[in-house]
């Protein structure tokens, strides 16, 4: 997937880059991310053909359009498990990623107890390495991403989940009674406790079940916006 | 004949005069003796702020032993000690605290500012959660720059918080 | 207290129940509580010589430890917000303030996570002298956690000899890079210089007697009866609970777990060199505090094989152009075995030269969720030991 010889978009990026030029070569990589992502708004086209791009923006369906394209080199035991996400749940699951060592999932919601519960049970996943929220005010939503690993299997050491949700953002933020909730992993992973903790205050994201919804690292007077937000500005900036 | 020598126009300058004898017979001496005891063990409060923790800490190993100085720091009870280290970053959420600690410290007490992010914020200057040094709080007495400050440098820090003391009054405090 | 919801979200203040004669005048977070007839709130705050820079709101009952609530916060400065600002350079100095005496492995997953983006191959040589410098700055902060623990237990020997030992190590830095601490040493392409003349020899003297003295350790701490009973049967955290509760680094290798970053992912040339991941069975305190202390001796041996394997010449840093940017909508997640355990760095950039955001998993963070579990029922006395066997940096937990 050597991104100057203009071969169609892949998805599967091998961890020794073929292409040792000092700069920063474009990677042909990020072209079929934005389908799935909302970050159709850095518009790139580098190099692929425009052959599903621009059409593909809006909606997350077009990611069934991708499959053709990357066709080329996926790495079978990550496609082995997003397979077995895919066919369980359908279309109620969308494959973000296919790389080496990462399988990257978007679900929604309403169904992301369910995709939890499956992923811990089913394919062995056992704790949760981070929980990262990211704020995209140009769709509205604030995605919180869950990087999930396993411990007590060996064929999944270096396997990393991603499990990426959305949460609709409000312009003026009341956090803990307006409409950015999300439903709490903590009775599937244990380990979010304190990582959840940290996103209310860090972005309001109301974690509905989760015991404990309290300030962590913030001053107790903390009044202002939710700091990570892309509207708070930092003085001076 | 001292009655007839102390007319009420001698007595004034009679008195001043003793007092002056006073003052550099006993008063000098006494007040280098009280400054002497305070230079040679002032101890540091057991507050670690951030990072600069580190070289704090480094600075009383074996091998920049500031506690030939007779600075040691291994003290849990505040009510004891009369410096306060501020090493480091100052947040929001630490401020009241500092502050209260120093509050309750008896006098005479004495503040080091140590490092570029309590002397003016240094790298996080335009964070949300930092104060811009901790002028604002605390009436510092010697800062010490750097980020984070060399042992030796902190070590250069506290011998000139003694020359300071050296000069100060010694009893102005009750 | 981490079962009852409060009453004021929005207000988030860490007691439930505000005595308001003083809430008036006393800012929010130091009110103080209704008192109850049997239990205790005891404030271990940020100025006591047994708590770091946090906070521990632990309620007791006579003399064990009903609840725990650990408020960090007190050295959270925003990093990851003010990493949005700057760009892929001009972050290095920010992102090693965390640890800023184990800063080449803070920066590791984020060189290698920007190097991912940008599409760069780093040297050979390059890579050997990362893994150098990294086992070096492991063995460095490992050594002022002893030490720290030491003046936890009241063994002021325990914190004398570390932080005079480590010296060795900060001066071998001191060559290779310039600075004692916060080094900046690791940039995307590589790392920043080449290392002086004689180098090796020196590095190989001083790692030899390092090796030695750390060994004499045995005698006066590992061995020593009064640090035996202090800390064994302490803590203990069983191997299902390791892993349920997401604890990373010696914690979880020290319940039996066997998962190093450098093993299992290896990352650089760690996977040509020869080393053990150390794992004991009991889970307890003594593990904890053992662990470490025989991960320093592997350390030793990497670092006199790397010196070894290193080629003698080539270069060690790739050019790049000024104002990097990667092209597109891109995510990395990358991580690295520090010394308190798997360090993670979540890019997601936009063909901006700043990220968009960076968010930095630390061990510490991850491991501060077994506190509140562990202290449950322990006596007052054995809060010190069991908490800073937990490899806790309180500072990095802030970020």
């Amino acid at each position: 997937m050597s991104s100057d010889s203009g071969k169609p978009t892949t998805d599967s990026k091998p961890d020794s880059k073929p292409d040792s030029k000092p700069d920063s070569k474009p990677d042909s990589k990020p072209d079929s991310k934005p389908e799935s992502k909302p970050e159709s708004k850095p518009e790139t086209k580098p190099e692929t053909k425009p052959e599903t791009k621009p059409e593909t923006k809006p909606e997350t369906k077009p990611v069934v359009k991708k499959p053709e394209e990357k066709s080329v080199e996926l790495p079978e035991f990550e496609k082995g498990i997003s397979d077995k996400i895919v066919e369980k749940f359908g279309d109620k699951v969308e494959v973000a990623f296919v790389k080496k060592d990462r399988v990257g999932i978007n679900v929604s919601r309403e169904n992301i107890h369910n995709v939890a519960k499956f992923i811990r049970d089913g394919l062995n996943y056992d704790h949760v390495e981070s929980v990262s929220g990211v704020d995209y005010p140009q769709n509205q939503e604030i995605a919180v991403v869950y990087h999930i690993g396993s411990y007590s299997d060996p064929s999944l050491a270096r396997q990393i989940l991603v499990l990426s949700t959305t949460a609709q953002r409000e312009e003026n933020p009341i956090p803990g009674n307006d409409a950015t909730r999300l439903p709490t992993l903590r009775d599937v992973f244990y380990s979010v406790e304190f990582h959840e903790r940290e996103i209310f205050e860090m972005f309001g994201v109301y974690f509905e079940g989760h015991p404990d919804n309290r300030r962590l690292l913030l001053p107790e007077d903390w009044a202002d916006l939710p700091p990570l937000r892309k509207d708070f500005a930092i003085k001076g900036r | 004949m001292l009655k007839d020598l102390m007319t009420p126009e001698n007595a004034n300058v009679f008195v001043g005069k003793l007092g002056d004898i006073l003052e550099k017979a006993i008063g000098k001496p006494l007040g280098y003796a009280i400054n002497w005891g305070r230079i040679w063990s002032l101890w540091p409060v057991h507050i670690e702020t951030a990072c600069c923790s580190v070289e704090f800490g480094a600075a009383s190993s074996p091998r920049y032993d500031v506690e030939r100085f007779g600075i040691i720091e291994a003290f849990g009870s505040l009510r004891q000690c009369d410096l306060v280290v501020v090493q480091g970053t100052i947040t929001r959420k630490m401020a009241p605290r500092l502050r209260l600690v120093y509050d309750q410290m008896p006098e005479p007490k004495y503040v080091i500012a140590m490092g570029a992010c309590a002397i003016t914020g240094g790298l996080y200057f335009d964070s949300y959660n930092v104060l811009p040094g901790i002028d604002g709080i605390l009436p510092v007495d010697v800062y010490v720059p750097g980020c984070p400050p060399r042992p030796e440098t902190l070590i250069q820090g506290c011998i000139l918080l003694q020359e300071k003391i050296k000069r100060m009054k010694a009893r102005t405090i009750v | 207290m981490t079962t009852e919801l409060p009453q004021n979200i929005k207000s988030g203040s860490s007691e439930t129940q505000i005595d308001k004669s003083t809430s008036s005048w006393l800012p929010p977070g130091l009110a103080l509580q209704k008192v109850d007839e049997r239990i205790m709130t005891l404030n271990v705050g940020p100025q006591h010589p047994g708590s770091g820079h946090m906070r521990l709101i632990v309620q007791i009952d006579g003399d064990y430890i009903v609840a725990c609530d650990p408020d960090p916060g007190y050295v959270h400065r925003g990093e990851e917000k003010m990493a949005e600002y700057r760009n892929y350079i001009t972050n290095i100095p920010h992102l090693e303030r965390p640890v800023i005496h184990d800063s080449c492995n803070i920066l590791y997953p984020y060189v290698l996570g920007v190097e991912e983006l940008l599409g760069i191959e780093v040297p050979e040589r390059a890579k050997y002298l990362r893994v150098i410098g990294a086992e070096i700055n492991r063995c460095i902060y490992i050594m002022y956690w002893l030490a720290i623990y030491g003046i936890f237990l009241g063994h002021s020997t325990m914190f004398m000899w570390p932080t005079g030992d480590r010296e060795l190590l900060i001066d071998l830095m001191e060559k290779m890079t310039g600075a004692r601490v916060t080094h900046s040493h690791f940039v995307p392409g590589g790392v920043r210089n080449d290392l002086p003349a004689n180098f090796e020899d020196v590095c190989l003297r001083q790692v030899n007697y390092f090796e030695k003295r750390i060994k004499e350790y045995a005698a006066v701490f590992y061995d020593n009866p009064i640090l035996i009973s202090r800390t064994k049967d302490t803590g203990v955290l069983s191997r299902q609970d390791a892993i349920r509760l997401g604890t990373t680094g010696s914690v979880l290798r020290a319940s039996g777990v066997d998962f190093d970053v450098r093993k299992k992912e290896p990352y650089d040339v760690y996977d040509e060199l020869d080393f053990e991941s150390i794992v004991m069975k009991e889970g307890d305190s003594y593990a904890r505090s053992k662990v470490p202390w025989l991960d320093m001796m592997e350390s030793c041996r990497i670092i006199r094989q790397a010196l070894e394997k290193i080629p003698k010449s080539g270069s060690v840093r790739v050019k790049l152009k000024p104002n990097p940017k990667g092209k597109g909508f891109d995510t990395v997640y990358k991580r690295v075995e520090s010394g308190r355990g798997s360090l993670g760095c979540y890019i997601v950039s936009d063909a901006k030269p700043e990220p968009y955001r960076l968010k930095l998993s630390v061990p510490s963070f991850r491991n501060l969720i077994a506190l509140p579990y562990l202290l449950k029922g322990e006596k007052l006395g054995n809060m010190p030991s069991v908490y800073w066997s937990l490899n806790y940096w309180p500072v990095e937990a802030d970020r």
